[in-house]
């Protein structure tokens, strides 16, 4: 729940390379386990290829490779989170998903400046939960949506 | 009356429909006065479609429309009356007054401001044409009028539908002239409560009067009450009937047969009309009946109810459009004998479609799971499969039908886009179009509009060359502006080309060189300095403007087509012209497809492309150079595409030996060879759309979902040549022309 009165936020975490990551839950549709997807002819190396989402057909996104993160091997427990951002859908592949946490905006640091590797740079604000660190992802930066389609 | 009631704005909203359908058939009645025609019928055509739309305005308080259509119907009324002669400026006007009309129509539609400067310069102009003959204002204030509804409306407590009256158009004799076996009858008849208690319909009636012959029908209006006072029960309407028929009075009165008794019937013979001796041409009598059973009387309901609904929603754009070159009788009367429309809520459509299209992928399943179960191809279960993908496919044409409408209502925007920019730039442009019966996919017709107004300002102001230019190069002072639709292998092609100057090829490379967007020494051939258009970052109107060219953000025109599907190919001869070429897929939503293997990926290609297949020997394949190879077929030579290469799946093959390849035909009429690995299946699939928002994939069209609910990818083999062409290292500058926005 994101009570904009009480500033409390709910964050959907995630593992991708042994670091934890974190969306906020309110983008976040369904979670799907792994599923072969059909890749897309000279597609950058972190479109994944697409997916039938129960008739849709639905873009997947290899978060890892987005964030230049070492590339692990596919296991079972990769899961698949669809979020939806604006009127589009998109899957995002990531290694597992940990937990639902719920924070206060007050839990929420910025990013230090000096960061600004690919990685970091969509990176909204960090937080620590249980003496480990969380990413929180900024969504429209990650899936970063090309000009072409306001044309 | 209220506007804000309820049943009141359902009727409302069927008058703005209507005057869609009026103010097509006004567009149609002035072009084909334009080309010609000068029948008095013509005519008619055009002033009854102002009228109607002045009667339901006049219903609705909207006066606005009102005032402005009488103007123009009393103009219309001088041509009519033989008093004002049409002259090209006259015509002129008149278009501009359509155009007018259908803005004011649209306005009062959506409730937005009215054009108020305009209707003032327009009024003014039809003033000019009315001389002498000038109206007195009052004449406006007339009474409202019921409008001309869908006769199947069955609702009897909404306002009893009327045919639209044309009061005033009603001379005491029928203006009619009886043909030598016809008789004119006058009839009046005013239904009774009892009437509608058992069951009958007074439009059924009506419409089956109408089918003996030429009917006017006049709807009495003076009993109905005030909205609030309104007892649905009791009829209100009476109807004055003028027939034209060969019929005779006896099979006149048959039509009431089943309401003897039940209404107020007057059915009398005009003067010289053999009235067969059973009606009396006095107009008190009121001839009795023997009395009919209710009950058969309600037999016979059904019957005539299901009439309308049997004429499917898909002949919708038949009826509308059958009124071509104005001559057909576009008034309402006449529909009572035509085809029936049921107007549906494109959203229920889509629905269906979309159905539709889960009926089919699920029909793959079944099918797949059936051969699975290793059932013989001839077991009874089998053969029904085959029987309900036959059904599925029957199902699925009649949906698209439903969905497919006539370009034309598209082409009669952009005449009034040509009318418009025409005069902006101080051009005399003539649009020629053809093919305007060409049906295409409604969502394609509504995404093309843009486009189009583009291409076709784009041609006027920038295609044409000034009046000075055309009588220096000799050509006609006139620009023409051609736009057509055709049918061609299974996809829709719609061009338009212009007699311009064509395309300044120096100029615009140079334009491009100097925005950087090719360098200086860039080796380019004509078509691909033409196809510099499409490139985002060449055009912005400040180049454009001292540009005797084109290009008018070309880039977003092929988005836009690119989007649909679509392609746009762009041919330009010096002097003589620039043709455009937007080519389509009939529809979005179903495809035949053949599906292939390639590289251990499945693939789904057009089936309406693939002209043969062949099986390679080595020795029929050609190198022409390392990377490109051709094929002997017929003694003809095809250039060979590796399609897994293409798609970037696996290295170029090094040998052809027994690799399956597909013949493809493109629009143009040429052919290329596309090797693959396996063709695993025929069918049909639904296309889905890729959201290529992140990612487009050259050529790859769209997606679609196999039996075994994997996605494959729809391939556009066109694109994949022209890109895999693009690809080959010949200097970089070519492979960022073609990469698309």
């Amino acid at each position: 729940m994101n009570d904009p009165q009480t500033g409390a936020i709910e964050l959907l975490t995630f593992r991708l390379a042994q670091q934890e990551y974190a969306l906020n839950i309110m983008c976040v549709r369904e979670i799907r386990g792994w599923t072969q997807a059909t890749p897309l002819p000279h597609a950058p190396n972190y479109m994944k290829g697409v997916i039938n989402l129960r008739g849709t057909v639905l873009p997947v996104m290899d978060l890892g490779h987005r964030l230049n993160l070492p590339e692990q091997s596919e296991t079972e427990r990769n899961v698949i989170i669809v979020v939806k951002y604006g009127e589009t859908m998109m899957g995002l592949l990531v290694d597992a998903v940990s937990d639902i946490v719920q924070l206060t905006s007050d839990d929420l640091q910025p990013p230090p400046e000096a960061v600004t590797s690919a990685a970091e740079s969509v990176v909204q604000s960090l937080t620590l939960i249980d003496e480990r660190m969380i990413r929180v992802l900024d969504l429209s930066a990650t899936i970063d949506i090309p000009e072409s389609t306001a044309a | 009356m209220s506007i804000d009631n309820d049943p009141m704005a359902e009727i409302r909203a069927s008058y703005f429909v209507e005057c869609e359908e009026l103010l097509e058939a006004l567009q149609d009645g002035l072009q084909s006065i334009e080309d010609g025609a000068d029948d008095v019928e013509t005519i008619n055509v055009v002033f009854r479609a102002v009228h109607s739309i002045k009667g339901g305005a006049g219903a609705f308080g909207l006066d606005a429309l009102v005032r402005f259509a009488h103007r123009y119907e009393t103009v219309l009324d001088e041509v009519r009356s033989d008093r004002l002669e049409i002259g090209p400026r006259t015509l002129k006007v008149f278009f501009q007054a359509a155009d007018h009309l259908s803005d004011l129509v649209r306005a009062s539609r959506d409730d937005a401001p009215l054009p108020e400067a305009e209707t003032g310069a327009l009024l003014a102009a039809l003033d000019e044409f009315l001389g002498d003959a000038k109206e007195p204002e009052e004449e406006i204030d007339f009474q409202p009028m019921g409008m001309s509804l869908d006769l199947g409306l069955e609702d009897e407590e909404a306002v009893p539908a009327a045919e639209v009256p044309d009061l005033d158009d009603l001379p005491p004799p029928p203006p009619m002239e009886p043909s030598p076996t016809a008789g004119i009858w006058q009839i009046h008849f005013a239904p009774t409560a009892e009437l509608f208690e058992t069951g009958n319909e007074a439009a059924i009636l009506l419409r089956n009067l109408g089918e003996l012959g030429k009917m006017q029908v006049t709807c009495n209006l003076a009993g109905l009450p005030p909205l609030a006072q309104l007892q649905p029960e009791i009829p209100h309407l009476s109807w004055d009937i003028t027939l034209e028929t060969e019929a005779h009075g006896r099979e006149i009165a048959s039509i009431f047969e089943f309401v003897e008794g039940q209404c107020l019937l007057e059915i009398i013979a005009w003067e010289g009309t053999d009235n067969g001796g059973d009606v009396s041409r006095a107009p008190a009598e009121s001839k009795p009946a023997p009395e009919v059973p209710p009950s058969l009387a309600r037999a016979e309901k059904p019957a005539e109810a299901a009439q309308p609904v049997e004429e499917a929603t898909a002949s919708a754009p038949a009826a509308v459009s059958g009124d071509k070159g104005g001559t057909a009788r576009a008034n309402k009367q006449a529909t009572a004998a035509a085809k029936s429309v049921v107007r549906v809520d494109l959203d229920r459509i889509e629905r269906l479609v979309n159905l539709v299209g889960e009926l089919v992928i699920n029909q793959a399943m079944l099918s797949q799971s059936l051969e699975r179960s290793g059932l013989s191809s001839h077991s009874d279960a089998m053969n029904e499969l085959e029987e309900f993908q036959r059904l599925t496919r029957d199902i699925q044409d009649s949906v698209m039908m439903i969905r497919a409408q006539p370009v034309k209502s598209l082409f009669q925007r952009m005449a009034r886009i040509v009318r418009e920019a025409s005069s902006a730039v101080g051009k005399d442009v003539r649009l020629q179009t053809s093919g305007e019966a060409t049906e295409v996919d409604k969502t394609v017709i509504e995404r093309l509009a843009d486009p189009l107004t583009h291409m076709i300002r784009n041609a006027v102001d920038h295609g044409l060359e000034s009046l000075e230019d055309r009588l220096v190069a000799g050509k006609p002072e006139q620009g023409r502006i051609t736009l057509t639709a055709a049918h061609r292998s299974g996809r829709v092609v719609i061009e338009v080309s212009d007699d311009g100057a064509g395309i300044n090829r120096p100029k615009v490379r140079q334009i491009a060189v100097d925005k950087g967007l090719i360098p200086a020494d860039a080796n380019l051939s004509d078509s691909e300095i033409d196809n510099l258009l499409f490139l985002p970052g060449f055009s912005t109107v400040s180049v454009v403007s001292d540009l005797s060219g084109r290009g008018v953000g070309m880039d977003v025109v092929r988005t836009a087509i690119q989007a649909l599907g679509g392609r746009i190919s762009i041919t330009s001869t010096p002097g003589k012209g620039t043709l455009f070429s937007i080519s389509l897929p009939l529809t979005l939503a179903v495809l035949d497809g053949m599906v292939i293997e390639v590289a251990g990926e499945t693939l789904v290609l057009p089936l309406n492309l693939v002209v043969e297949t062949l099986t390679l020997d080595d020795r029929e394949v050609e190198m022409v150079r390392p990377g490109s190879h051709v094929i002997e077929v017929r003694s003809g030579f095809v250039p060979l595409f590796d399609l897994g290469a293409a798609l970037g799946y696996r290295p170029p093959l090094e040998k052809f030996d027994n690799t399956v390849v597909l013949l493809i035909a493109h629009e143009d009429g040429s052919q290329t060879g596309l090797a693959i690995d396996n063709i695993l299946d025929q069918r049909q699939v639904v296309i889905k759309g890729l959201d290529d928002s992140f990612y487009r994939a050259p050529g790859i069209a769209a997606a679609t979902i196999l039996g075994d609910g994997q996605i494959a990818l729809i391939l556009d083999p066109s694109d994949i040549i022209q890109s895999a062409v693009r690809a080959t290292p010949r200097t970089v500058t070519k492979d960022e022309i073609g990469v698309p926005a």
